[in-house]
């Protein structure tokens, strides 16, 4: 990595943990929805980056949410489970073009980047509430914060993309 | 042995992961209990002090409501007041009753959750304060949750809107007990279960807390009955009680130190080992 992408993705970092925890924690949208932007951190990672060491920043990112929001590791969890399966889910989105190192997430086709971030998304808003409620019975309500919360964080990281990619 | 160390170059990001993630479960485990100590909490110096930070901005924006909460409770300490006032003042008061044994402290809220299964509250005030876990948190219009945990300047209270959480209380009319506990479902209602099939139940009654435990003092408010039906079977019935704390909505708390906790838990545990 270039120095100045460390200092990017450090600041994306801090930036994204005080956003989630100051405020988008906070919006309970209907009751109980709320968007996760702060996986944003993990799509957007240099795709040719270090594998391992995103591995261990996603669960420092998901331990700092935890502390905020006093949930044990829930979000550690489901944040170092999305940066493992990270490679595959690029691979079936993208196809043999990120084997080649040829991806860039901003100029990439808007149906293959909405697939990415979907598969990305549900699978951590998965394992997320699947830890949080923790319970089978609740099976039902899982799938239902799963979806709920999905789509309103997809949308979110949708329009942040659009709004922070760079014109070239 | 060189065979060893190519298998953990080789799965060195598996490895990583699996360990990552089964500190995470762990982590979470540790969490789904109340009385382990827990490593990962608001309740420190760090997040305590981002939240506090936060937490002047947004006061300013609550003062009305506060402000009001203020006069409705100073307006039923007044009535009581008066009610002392007149006639009852032959009442000889117990002097010994006077110190009572329960100590109250007053913290604000700088954190609150109420849309997850296992909901917490951080406050502004922790350990250097005397506040201690085991404590009872209320507001004036009924009660809060536990304190569960406290690091030098910060506290988070376990919400009763906390699927762990379990609090005796009774229904004030007929002083029967039932344990209260949380579906998860709506933030103003919590559940009342196992109280016994015999009791007078109504639509519309307050229920109180029991003052079984150390905790709690008998009789702070907590809601009305909404909904009522048997249990799976049948000899009690499950309630569902609408709170009267907007728990959406909760900036001052009150805390309650019972100072002859330590007494009592001390002899029911003599009684106990004595068996």
């Amino acid at each position: 990595m270039q120095n100045s992408d460390i200092i990017t993705n450090l600041f994306r970092f801090v930036a994204l943990v005080l956003l989630q925890a100051l405020l988008l924690n906070h919006i309970n949208f209907l009751g109980y929805i709320n968007p996760y932007l702060y996986i944003i951190f993990i799509l957007v990672f240099p795709f040719d980056g270090n594998k391992s060491l995103l591995i261990f920043l996603s669960f420092l990112l998901g331990l700092s949410i935890d502390i905020f929001s006093d949930s044990g590791g829930v979000h550690a969890a489901a944040s170092v489970f999305i940066a493992y399966i990270r490679p595959l889910a690029l691979k079936f989105s993208f196809g043999v073009s990120y084997e080649y190192n040829m991806i860039k997430l901003n100029k990439a086709p808007v149906t293959e980047r909405i697939v990415y971030i979907t598969i990305m998304v549900l699978l951590h808003h998965f394992i997320l509430f699947i830890f949080e409620i923790f319970s089978l019975q609740h099976i039902l309500l899982i799938l239902k914060s799963t979806l709920f919360s999905g789509v309103f964080s997809t949308i979110l990281i949708l329009c942040t993309l659009l709004l922070f990619s760079r014109k070239n | 042995m060189q065979q060893i160390i190519f298998f953990f170059i080789r799965n060195k990001n598996f490895l990583l992961f699996a360990l990552l993630f089964f500190i995470s479960f762990i982590l979470t485990v540790q969490s789904h209990s109340f009385h382990t100590s827990k490593f990962v909490s608001s309740a420190n110096f760090f997040s305590g002090g981002i939240y506090s930070i936060r937490n002047n901005v947004t006061d300013y924006f609550r003062l009305g409501d506060e402000n009001k909460n203020l006069i409705e409770e100073n307006m039923r300490l007044r009535k009581q007041l008066e009610g002392f006032k007149n006639g009852e003042i032959s009442v000889k008061i117990d002097s010994s009753l006077l110190p009572s044994r329960y100590m109250f402290s007053s913290a604000r809220v700088i954190n609150n959750s109420y849309s997850r299964s296992k909901n917490f509250i951080t406050l502004n005030k922790g350990a250097s304060d005397s506040l201690k876990a085991d404590m009872g948190a209320i507001t004036s219009k009924g009660i809060v949750g536990i304190i569960n945990k406290t690091s030098k300047n910060y506290a988070t209270v376990q919400s009763i809107l906390n699927t762990n959480s379990q609090i005796n209380a009774k229904l004030k009319k007929s002083n029967h007990f039932g344990s209260l506990v949380w579906n998860t479902k709506d933030p103003n209602v919590v559940q009342l279960i196992d109280v016994p099939r015999l009791a007078p139940v109504m639509v519309g009654d307050t229920i109180v807390t029991g003052g079984r435990s150390t905790i709690f003092p008998k009789g702070i408010l907590i809601g009305i009955i909404k909904e009522f039906e048997l249990g799976k079977d049948d000899n009690y019935y499950d309630l569902d009680i609408l709170l009267f704390n907007d728990m959406t909505s909760i900036d001052h708390v009150y805390l309650i130190k019972n100072t002859e906790a330590e007494e009592i838990k001390e002899l029911e545990k003599s009684v106990n080992d004595a068996e």
